[in-house]
């Protein structure tokens, strides 16, 4: 039962770094997602992982076997692919059952296990339709069957619901999670969507430039960001600079613009130091007026949006800083563009991190 | 840029329908008056001299042979084109070497070769004493069907190669990579998806190679010694006609003519749209896998023994032979025989009038073709008159492709002299080559414009664009590489081409020309050598001048 391990591997394309020094350990039967913008690595990554690239340094363990030179026939993998790549000359039952003619299965298992695997992805009445006949969701479908078919025991998604629309995309990936689960498989799988993500994975691993810069579940990533770029990716946050004015018994004391201050949970910043405070829109306690409570600035609201779900409020901040809050619509009370509010949140949900070198601006960028 | 006035004026007279009509439809009429229907018509005049053949039951029975003959090598040859061709294209866009651009470049010198040359060369390597059959001292292949396989076999081979490399490189690799991922090690992920989905290009790639067997005739006089096959036959029928005293009448040559031209093209029609038909259909054989012995071949030993193999036919077969003619240029260099040639003293003025001539030819040939071809190639690509009329313009597109040139010549010949008596030979040349040549623009140009997404040239027109200036600023950038291909195909096949030159002049001649003549008649090996050294390095300039020009867009 395979789980994957990652030993400081690297991969570099001419002068780019596509995978830079990533060390992973996947566990046996865990959906792991690598998450990240576009040109972060994580398709080569799963590429390295599945043998169609080799990496220029480190190592490859699938189970406890090296793979490194192993080609990628022999590594037991199944793999979807983006663009779903069906062989276009065959039809989807064909399609589905390739694997099992090419690693030699008796005819009549194959025709048992073909038929199991479509009833699993719903599929039985399009066996003999050929992909330019079906829709994006149905292809996708017979991608994932194809993969499962001939028993691999570690499935590689790379980016399998990009090409489908939204509805679409909600059901299939919950179907695909629970396939997973039941046949006991270890999945892996690459997407820039951090809902998709956050919705069925055990635990992430967010890239940037080659790099892995925070593991954990989602919950971990949401709640306990370890830097700016994961506080920006993952959900949504606000930022507002500031320094270190003072260390109370609590944590630190963040002086923002306009000589603002605002107690903080942390323990490692230092006196002086230039810093970013992160705060996630829900976060916010929002009041009518001008109230002086613990950590609260005041400010007025320049737009408002009805969401269904939410209302969201951008708010310009006494200190002219900018700062969006989002509120359940139906259970607290809307406020209207113009009004003066007070804007508060509580100490333990502000995340402080060390102002980042090359900036904010490029630290949070996407591209 | 401010736009030129008569720019703007096109522009403007562009956008009214009845002009780009106006403009489609006359390169259609164009197409139908110059290039497809002479050749046919030609014949369909002269039909009535069929009765002689038919009354002479020796005859006919020495045509039909011929004829025979000729569709059997074709078919023979086309299929080891693709048995070899495929290996080759595989290596060179797959292989890691940086040699192989060397081998690419390599591989397309028997097409830009004239045949006359390359006829030439391959007598000499495989006949001549002074060639491999030193080492035997007797001729190894001589004169006969043998050596027209090796002919037709080696001037094929570049065009499969071609064909191939370029379904290779536009192909998604992730079909392979799919394969792979399911277990199937790279020979059966090859031959069971990649193969499959690369079947139009291979039939493409047979069509063509079968075209040039059935068509070409230069070369093989050259080679044929006692063998016929259909364009030889017509050429040992015009000999006789032309000879003094004649050993044939003029009803019997015409009529043979005609007979063995007309089967010749009948029957390439009916293989041509039977492919079309069946070709789709046919299915690879895909079904049966044998993991094991197709991992073996999938593997170092395997694939380098076949890398090997391929390397040892391309290079034994076909580029050593293709230049051995060569060798004698070399010796004719430290004799004074170069001299004298480049003086034009002798037999050397008339070869560089010849070679003039041969140039000027098919550079006048490119612009025509060029010009009218280009409007074709939307109409096909674009189908522009509806889709069935489109798809069957396609399918006439490459009926002149298909007809052996020699018996184009003949029926172009027939044809214009019945109408215009007076007709001037250069025109009558211009005529025949633009009619062999047309294809091979229309179809790389056409199946350029149609890899150009329509939203472009919708997202031109929405930003004020009007249809000639989409033209000029989207299609033409996009599709420049594919033109100058095109066009650069047109010119050697224009200055290589042979058959058809010999059926319809008889004053004036073309570098092939008079290097036939020149073998026909004996001449001395260090004269035939350098003429033909000095046309396979122009051409080489011009396939240099070529890849320069395309530098940098990877091995097209």
């Amino acid at each position: 039962m395979p789980d994957v391990r990652l030993v400081n591997v690297t991969k570099r394309f001419g002068k780019i770094v596509a995978v830079d020094n990533v060390n992973l350990h996947i566990q046996d039967k865990e959906y792991f997602s690598l998450l990240g913008p576009s040109g972060c690595g994580k398709t080569t990554l799963l590429r390295l992982i599945a043998g169609l690239i080799q990496p220029d340094k480190g190592e490859i363990y699938i189970g406890d076997k090296l793979v490194n030179n192993v080609p990628p026939e022999d590594r037991d993998i199944g793999f979807v692919f983006q663009t779903f790549a069906l062989f276009p000359h065959m039809n989807a039952w064909n399609n589905v059952i390739y694997g099992l003619r090419v690693k030699g299965f008796d005819m009549e298992k194959a025709e048992t296990i073909g038929h199991e695997v479509f009833e699993m992805v719903k599929l039985h009445e399009r066996l003999d339709a050929f992909p330019s006949e079906l829709s994006g969701g149905m292809m996708q479908r017979v991608a994932v069957a194809r993969a499962l078919a001939a028993g691999a025991k570690l499935l590689l998604l790379d980016e399998p619901l990009g090409q489908l629309d939204a509805k679409v995309r909600n059901e299939l990936r919950y179907e695909i999670k629970k396939m997973v689960r039941d046949l006991g498989l270890t999945a892996m799988h690459v997407t820039h969507d951090q809902s998709e993500a956050m919705a069925i994975s055990d635990r992430i691993a967010v890239m940037k430039k080659g790099k892995v810069l925070q593991v954990g579940t989602p919950e971990e990533l949401y709640m306990n960001p370890k830097s700016v770029f994961v506080a920006h990716f993952i959900g949504e946050s606000n930022f507002l600079e500031g320094y270190v004015s003072s260390i109370s018994g609590k944590g630190a004391i963040i002086e923002l613009r306009g000589e603002i201050k605002v107690q903080t949970v942390d323990k490692s910043a230092k006196i002086g130091e230039r810093v970013i405070l992160a705060v996630r829109p829900e976060t916010f306690i929002v009041e009518k007026g001008v109230k002086r409570n613990k950590n609260s600035i005041l400010g007025t609201i320049e737009r408002v949006t009805f969401e269904g779900t939410n209302m969201r409020y951008e708010i310009r901040l006494e200190n002219q800083d900018l700062i969006v809050i989002v509120k359940p619509s139906l259970i607290e009370e809307w406020f209207n563009t113009g009004e003066k509010i007070t804007a508060s949140f509580p100490p333990e949900r502000a995340h402080v991190f060390v102002y980042p070198e090359a900036g904010l601006r490029e630290e949070i960028a996407v591209e | 840029m401010p736009k030129h006035k008569i720019t703007e004026a096109l522009d403007r007279l562009s956008s009214k329908k009845t002009v780009r009509y106006g403009v489609y439809l006359t390169a259609v009429t164009i197409f139908f008056a110059l290039i497809l229907l002479p050749p046919i018509l030609g014949i369909i005049i002269k039909w009535n001299t069929m009765q002689q053949v038919l009354n002479q039951p020796q005859l006919m029975a020495r045509a039909l042979s011929a004829i025979e003959n000729s569709f059997t090598v074709a078919l023979f040859v086309s299929a080891l084109d693709i048995v070899t061709g495929i290996p080759m294209a595989w290596l060179i866009t797959r292989g890691k070497s940086k040699w192989l651009n060397v081998l690419d470049t390599f591989s397309d010198i028997p097409f830009i070769v004239p045949t006359a040359a390359l006829g030439y060369s391959l007598f000499l390597f495989w006949s001549d004493l002074g060639g491999v059959s030193s080492l035997f001292g007797n001729p190894l292949v001589s004169p006969g069907w043998l050596l027209v396989i090796l002919l037709h076999f080696t001037f094929s081979y570049p065009v499969v190669v071609r064909v191939v490399v370029g379904a290779l490189l536009d192909y998604k690799m992730e079909y392979e990579q799919a394969a792979r991922t399911l277990g199937a090690p790279p020979f059966t992920a090859s031959r069971t998806v990649t193969l499959s989905i690369l079947k139009p290009s291979l039939i493409a790639a047979f069509i063509l190679a079968f075209s040039r067997s059935i068509s070409e005739t230069g070369a093989t006089m050259m080679v044929a010694g006692v063998f016929e096959n259909g364009p030889v036959f017509i050429q040992n029928m015009k000999n006789g006609f032309t000879a003094l005293p004649p050993r044939v009448d003029q009803a019997t040559y015409e009529g043979s003519i005609v007979f063995a031209s007309f089967i010749l093209i009948a029957i390439s029609c009916v293989i041509f749209a039977l492919i079309r038909i069946l070709g789709p259909r046919l299915k690879l054989p895909i079904r049966k896998v044998w993991p094991t012995f197709e991992r073996k071949l999938s593997y170092s030993k395997a694939s380098t023994s076949r890398n090997t193999i391929t390397l040892l036919i391309f290079f034994a077969i076909i580029l050593i032979p293709s230049l051995f003619v060569a060798l004698p240029a070399f010796e004719a260099i430290l004799t004074d025989t170069l001299p004298k040639s480049l003086s034009g003293v002798g037999v050397w003025g008339e070869y560089w009038q010849s070679l003039i001539l041969s140039y000027s030819l098919g550079a006048v040939v490119t612009v025509l073709n060029v010009i009218i071809g280009l409007p074709m190639a939307i109409i096909v690509a674009r189908r522009k008159f509806g889709t069935l009329p489109s798809a069957i313009l396609d399918v006439l597109v490459n009926i002149p492709l298909i007809v052996p040139s020699i018996a184009l010549g003949v029926s172009l010949a027939i044809f214009w002299k019945e109408n215009f008596a007076f007709i001037p030979e250069i025109w009558l040349l211009i005529f025949a080559h633009l009619a062999i040549t047309y294809p091979y623009f229309v179809r790389s140009v056409s199946a350029a414009v149609e890899r150009i997404s329509v939203d472009l040239e919708e997202a031109s027109r929405t930003l004020g664009a009007k249809p000639l200036g989409v033209f000029r600023t989207i299609i033409l950038p996009l599709t420049k590489y594919s033109i100058l291909s095109g066009a650069i195909m047109v010119f050697t096949r224009s200055v290589s081409e042979t058959g058809a030159t010999l059926a319809v002049v008889t004053k004036l001649q073309t570098a092939p020309v008079v290097l036939v003549n020149w073998v026909t008649q004996k001449a001395p090996s260090l004269q035939i050598g350098l003429g033909c050294g000095f046309l396979i390095f122009f051409s080489f300039i011009i396939l240099l001048a070529l890849r320069l020009i395309v530098k940098g867009k990877g091995r097209y």
